[in-house]
């Protein structure tokens, strides 16, 4: 259906381009015309979910009146992606600006929905950011689509009082994780330490990239998908095999059944990412105090790694007729101290900036106000998250994710997970060639 | 209405039965979000399904206070959409159905049967093409591009044809040209009062079909200023993995969306009945 759609936008401005062919100046199709003059003034709009982003944006209005951006509110990164692509195609209606997810990068970039940057300002922020974020906004090449906003580096959240009273130590490896699992499964047979979530493929993304996998790649103009091989085939083994005892869940997180859970304790762990103490006191505020964080559990404990679980970058639309401001504006938003001190004040993320981490996270969230040494445990995970890279259909493998591993969830068996995993892959792959991609 | 002559029936228990049964199953979903629009966000997951609690002013004035009050604007937005796209709606139906009941020109059965074809096809799936047509225009994020799709309404046209058909003699027609009637003016004057019970029923269809629409509002824009209130929560909802759902603001939002169109039923039912009431007697 979405070819066909895509087809169907394809004709339809094919047909547009007919109809405007007479008028056109004849100056290039695919470049907008650029504003150039510096002293004029510029108006920017710009799409994001992140909350009271709009309060960080009068910050920078205040002091940049030439330069004025407003805030559209979106419901998401799906939707606002979504949208972004329908008005690609439509020839009209994008914003300059928007908040991108570092999965949907390689989509966009497909799409030629965005600018590069590599000409503006926004290439001297390199320094300000991990090497393994810089890779994602580049896609490793000479590009650069967006400047990083906020990573989720994952981390191992447990209900401190039930370990306590459990006399459970914390995992640090995942096969004390499955023991752990066991004895709280044991002493309460409603209780699990977590879930295996078929509905959250970024989750799952995370934990592969924990174990190594690194699910594209691309070498001159060919793709290939790695998804069926050893680190994914070790990480849904594990928890095929954890789900197959029973002494993990299977249900789905984000389910109003799963907040009920971490409200009367019969989740008593989480894998999350750094971002996880604004959901859980959302969600489960009456347990504010009764949380910890701990370092994921790991494969190797010579060599500790983590895996990258949401997080997003502000990249600028090939729509944009002021790509140099946007991109001026970008680099402050994500860079400037007091734009990340107040993203991380009032927009409650995790910024990717490491200076402007260290410098804005001293406190640990009110949440974990019983955790002195929050921002500790984070910030030493941010710094071991591997190297990841996504293609041009993360959308096809997220959906087929969510498809294969829910028959698997409801299967209970360590082989169906398996299968997933070789359903996902051939489900990618067989996109990728059919949209056109050449796959080695 | 009801006379003493009337013939009384001893009322059967097993239809009455029935019916309660019908009334609990439609009212059931509200009793819940009544229930659950009361609790706070603790309790929205641990306490009795159907038990009441005592925070839904607190959940209003957390509503209120989301983003400046938004949700407010929604509401406004909301009545803005479907009261003047339903207003505007009904008139170009009436105006549709008349010209196709009341004149003979070439075609028309062409045309007619095309707006037949239109009452088949679900507005959903039109939405896309829609947007491509609006961006090409310029005009998507705009209160246009919600307003302007939802004037040309098939199944209105199909009821307002069949009521002018009814209700608009062409004697009457005929007489006010013949006393020098333009033709806008008698389908103003004339006939539109004439079609006027018939036309309640299409603006309350436009209405409600406007108020509940989710799909054309959520493909067509971008700011959320300009949302409905079907888009607005739905965005409460789908925060994205890293933030929680507000589920308490979205049921105390759910709860007060209800509220107008509970109102303007009560209010325009009477319409309704008058109706029917009246075709059954032109008839």
């Amino acid at each position: 259906m979405r070819s066909s759609f895509r087809a169907g936008a394809a004709a339809m401005m094919a047909a547009a381009a007919l109809l405007t062919a007479g008028c056109s100046t004849g100056s290039g199709t695919s470049t907008v015309e650029q504003n150039t003059d510096p002293n004029q003034k510029v108006e920017l709009t710009y799409w994001a979910w992140a909350p009271n982003l709009d309060k960080v944006v009068d910050i920078w209005n205040e002091k940049n009146p030439n330069i004025h951006v407003t805030v559209n509110k979106q419901d998401g990164g799906d939707p606002a992606i979504t949208k972004l692509l329908t008005a690609v195609n439509a020839g009209s209606g994008a914003p300059d600006l928007i908040q991108a997810e570092y999965q949907k990068i390689p989509t966009l970039v497909a799409a030629d929905a965005l600018a590069d940057l590599s000409g503006t300002d926004a290439k001297d922020t390199k320094e300000a950011f991990p090497e393994a974020v810089w890779n994602s906004v580049t896609l490793g090449g000479d590009a650069l689509y967006a400047v990083p906003q906020d990573t989720g580096p994952m981390a191992f959240y447990y209900r401190a009082d039930i370990f306590e009273r459990l006399g459970l130590a914390v995992p640090t490896t995942w096969d004390e994780y499955a023991a752990a699992a066991k004895t709280v499964h044991d002493a309460d047979p409603e209780a699990y330490l977590g879930t295996f979530s078929s509905n959250d493929a970024g989750w799952f993304t995370g934990l592969a990239q924990q174990a190594g996998a690194s699910w594209w790649a691309i070498d001159g103009d060919a793709w290939s998908v790695k998804i069926a091989e050893d680190p994914t085939e070790k990480v849904a083994g594990y928890w095929g095999g954890l789900v197959e005892q029973g002494i993990i869940d299977n249900k789905p997180m984000y389910t109003p059944e799963w907040n009920a859970a971490l409200n009367n304790g019969k989740q008593v762990g989480w894998l999350s990412a750094a971002w996880a103490p604004g959901v859980l006191s959302g969600n489960a505020g009456a347990t504010a105090g009764k949380w910890k964080v701990a370092p994921m559990p790991q494969w190797d404990s010579a060599k500790p790694a983590t895996g990258n679980w949401g997080g997003s970058s502000t990249a600028v639309t090939s729509q944009s007729k002021n790509v140099a401001a946007a991109s001026k504006f970008a680099s402050w938003l994500n860079t400037d101290p007091e734009a990340v001190k107040a993203l991380v004040d009032v927009a409650g993320i995790y910024p990717a900036d490491t200076e402007g981490a260290k410098t804005a996270l001293t406190k640990a969230p009110e949440f974990f106000s019983n955790q002195p040494d929050f921002y500790d445990v984070v910030g030493e995970a941010a710094q071991s998250v591997t190297s990841f890279s996504y293609g041009p259909n993360v959308n096809v493998a997220y959906n087929a994710y969510n498809d294969q591993f829910a028959k698997a969830a409801q299967a209970k068996t360590k082989s169906a997970f398996l299968d997933a995993v070789a359903g996902m892959q051939q489900v990618t792959v067989d996109d990728l060639k059919k949209t056109g991609f050449t796959v080695k | 209405m009801s006379t003493p002559t009337e013939i009384r029936e001893k009322p059967s228990f097993l239809s009455t039965g029935i019916l309660i049964l019908g009334a609990l199953y439609c009212l059931f979903p509200v009793i819940w979000v009544v229930a659950a629009a009361s609790k706070s966000s603790d309790e929205l997951f641990s306490t009795f399904t159907f038990a009441p609690s005592v925070h839904l002013w607190n959940n209003i004035v957390e509503l209120t206070a989301y983003r400046d009050g938004v949700f407010w604007r929604w509401m406004l937005n909301t009545a803005l959409y479907a009261g003047v796209g339903a207003l505007l709606s009904t008139w170009v139906s009436a105006l549709s159905g008349y010209v196709l009941a009341k004149y003979d020109f070439p075609g028309k059965n062409g045309v007619f049967k095309v707006l037949l074809m239109g009452v088949l096809v679900p507005g959903v799936i039109l939405a896309i093409p829609q947007y491509l047509m609006l961006a090409q225009l310029g005009l998507t994020n705009t209160y246009w591009s919600v307003l302007l799709p939802q004037i040309i309404s098939p199944y209105g046209i199909y009821l307002a044809r069949i009521y002018a058909a009814a209700s608009v003699p062409g004697d009457v027609i005929e007489a006010a040209r013949t006393e020098g009637a333009k033709d806008m003016y008698i389908f103003n004057r004339i006939a539109l009062p004439m079609m006027l019970p018939g036309l309640v029923t299409i603006f309350l269809f436009q209405f409600v079909a406007i108020w509940n629409n989710f799909m054309l509002p959520y493909i067509m824009l971008g700011d959320d200023t300009l949302f409905p209130l079907t888009v607005g929560l739905n965005g409460l909802l789908n925060q994205g993995a890293t933030a929680p759902a507000l589920y308490t603001l979205v049921l105390a939002g759910a709860l007060l969306s209800i509220i107008p169109l509970v109102i303007m039923f009560l209010f325009l039912q009477r319409y309704w009945r008058v109706d029917l009431a009246a075709g059954a007697v032109k008839a």
